[in-house]
């Protein structure tokens, strides 16, 4: 299902229509197209590293082929009866291809197997209602079964305010969750990528076992354009980063996305309670 | 002006009423004929008020229900404490930073057994409004909750947690000192503590700083509180449903379904307390009396139960909320 590494660019680099050459949102210079996926979506002039879609972060974390998703058909119920969101979902699920903002599966990294799953911002930017919450949670229930580390990629704005409260008690559900995984001692490895906000960061991602995130995301409870809003202030530059979150004791490792690979690699041979088991 | 603060204006004028003619009926001249007539004339306007009081609060808006649960006059955790318990030991900080005084945490008797009671508390007057940080807790708060919480699971106490908090504190300060971690590292500790846990939302259910100290194997919801993911108006901003305008906090609080009914019927609390006629505030005791109640019979129910069993159901109900299609 992976074999071929995506070169759509839709959440990277700004799009230039129909041509073979995109703009770094950053810098502005010129990627050529074939390029950018073999550079992890990199940008080489300037370090910028683009957004990535759950498909997108799949083809280039998982083992070539490894990768077999679940529940791929799971939907939300639309709990609350919300105005206009079913059509919402429709227009995301449509243009992304997918039918809520998480996608999981089980896959091998460097042949270790993984319970792994990967947030997508560009559907509903990344929000949890009732899918992510039970998809989560199956994530880590299967790493408990199967007794593999549980990998997870996160961005998020938050909690899907269209589902209410339901969203709400998802925090509570996969952070509840990640208690069972502590219980079954099964190793539990968060990578905090750009943006990761609010509900997300409130939950599972801040009681993860092991937490990594990529340079220069944005990192925070309240996204700093909400703070300076509500309380008429100016934040000073450089907070709500991962390398914030760093300085201030929140996360382990803050790595470029070029570093990363080998340094899950590594994490994983560590960690993983079946190597030993396998190697006989 | 809301169409239920005109109401609650109103009925603050009948009682202003009633209280003249009561001073009226303790003065000593007064004839016993006149006495008697007095009497009669508060009789009727009592009744009338009730009355007003059915009308009004058999169709109440989400938008009214916001209101009610976040007027100033309405008691707060200290005042349910005072009324719930014949005595209170606060205890103060987190043992790593400091102390929060919009969470207050400490230990209480009820019926021959120690509680561990933790709860948000917001000020009355603007200086202790300020104080408390209206209610915003930071991380120190929510640590100071779960040192106690730990507490109470160590010393076999079951744990009462009064909800009542417009939002955590965001600021740059909080997220200095992790308060996405001390949210998260709370509801870790909740799902799994193994003693008792019953959480009253008693006014404001705001989302990821309620549900930090809202984990629990029973949680109940005074008639008029509210619970939601998101502040209704702050919700209606940055909808397109809502065309992005604050000023349609109310239809955003209609669709949020954020009132005590609406959030029973979704699954997302066990319990709704009634609340005296006219609000909470309007007869604090009376409010106070049913929450006991309530909560002495949480308690005992859950008292009953083996430990082990307790710490698997809680799991299993924050588990098996479900709200999604399989096909």
């Amino acid at each position: 299902m992976s074999q071929h590494r995506p070169t759509d660019n839709r959440s990277g680099a700004e799009a230039v229509p129909e041509g073979l050459w995109t703009k770094c949102r950053q810098c502005g210079n010129m990627l050529y197209q074939p390029e950018v996926s073999d550079d992890l979506y990199v940008c080489r002039h300037c370090g910028h590293h683009s957004r990535l879609t759950a498909r997108q972060r799949i083809a280039i974390t998982a083992d070539e082929g490894s990768f077999r998703e679940h529940d791929s058909a799971m939907r939300t119920s639309d709990p609350l009866d919300f105005p206009g969101y079913l059509e919402k979902l429709r227009e995301d699920e449509a243009q992304i291809g997918l039918r809520d903002a998480l996608v999981w599966g089980e896959c091998t990294i460097d042949g270790i197997p993984v319970s792994f799953a990967a947030m997508d911002f560009s559907f509903r930017g990344g929000s949890m209602g009732a899918v992510v919450g039970e998809k989560f949670v199956r994530a880590a229930e299967h790493s408990i079964e199967r007794r593999i580390p549980l990998l997870v990629f996160a961005c998020s704005g938050g909690a899907r305010m269209q589902e209410g409260i339901v969203s709400l008690l998802q925090m509570a559900k996969t952070t509840a969750a990640v208690g069972q995984m502590g219980r079954a001692a099964v190793p539990f490895i968060v990578v905090y990528t750009d943006p990761l906000t609010a509900g997300v960061f409130a939950s599972f991602a801040s009681v993860a076992d092991i937490v990594i995130a990529e340079q220069q995301s944005l990192v925070g409870f309240a996204g700093p354009r909400v703070i300076e809003r509500a309380f008429k202030i100016k934040l000073p530059p450089g907070s709500h980063t991962a390398e914030f979150q760093f300085e201030h004791g929140m996360v382990d490792i803050v790595v470029s996305r070029r570093e990363l690979q080998p340094l899950l690699v590594r994490i994983l041979r560590l960690v993983s309670p079946r190597r030993e088991a396998d190697a006989e | 002006m809301s169409r239920w603060l005109d109401f609650d204006r109103r009925l603050r004028e009948v009682d202003e009423d009633i209280q003249k003619l009561e001073r009226l009926l303790a003065a000593p001249s007064i004839s016993e004929e006149r006495r008697s007539q007095v009497r009669a004339q508060i009789a009727e306007i009592r009744q009338r008020e009730e009355q007003i009081v059915r009308e009004v609060f058999s169709h109440l808006t989400a938008w009214d229900n916001v209101l009610l649960a976040r007027h100033a006059d309405r008691p707060y955790t200290l005042d349910y404490i005072g009324a719930i318990f014949d005595d209170f030991v606060e205890l103060h900080g987190d043992r790593r930073f400091g102390d929060d005084p919009a969470i207050v945490a400490g230990l209480a008797p009820l019926e021959g057994r120690t509680i561990a009671v933790v709860g948000h508390q917001k000020g009355r007057d603007v200086k202790e409004r300020q104080f408390r940080n209206f209610g915003s807790a930071r991380p120190e708060g929510y640590r100071k909750a779960r040192r106690v919480m730990r507490l109470a699971e160590r010393l076999g106490y079951p744990v009462v947690s009064f909800v009542d908090t417009p939002a955590a504190e965001s600021r740059l300060e909080a997220e200095e000192r992790g308060i996405a971690n001390a949210i998260a590292e709370n509801m870790l500790v909740m799902s799994s503590l193994a003693t008792p846990i019953v959480a009253v939302i008693v006014g404001e259910g705001g989302s990821g700083g309620a549900i930090g100290t809202a984990v629990a194997d029973h949680v109940m919801m005074l008639e008029h509180a509210i619970y939601s993911v998101i502040p209704p108006e702050s919700c209606a901003v940055i909808l397109e449903a809502f065309g992005r305008d604050p000023k349609r906090g109310p239809e955003a609080a209609e669709a949020l379904r954020l009132s005590a009914q609406r959030t029973l019927e979704l699954g997302a609390v066990d319990e709704v307390i009634p609340e005296p006629p006219g609000g909470a505030h309007r007869d604090p005791g009376g409010a106070a009396e049913r929450v006991k109640k309530a909560i002495i019979k949480a308690i005992q129910r859950l008292e009953s139960i083996p430990t082990e069993t307790l710490v698997t159901a809680r799991y299993a109900k924050i588990r098996n909320l479900r709200h999604y299609e399989e096909q």
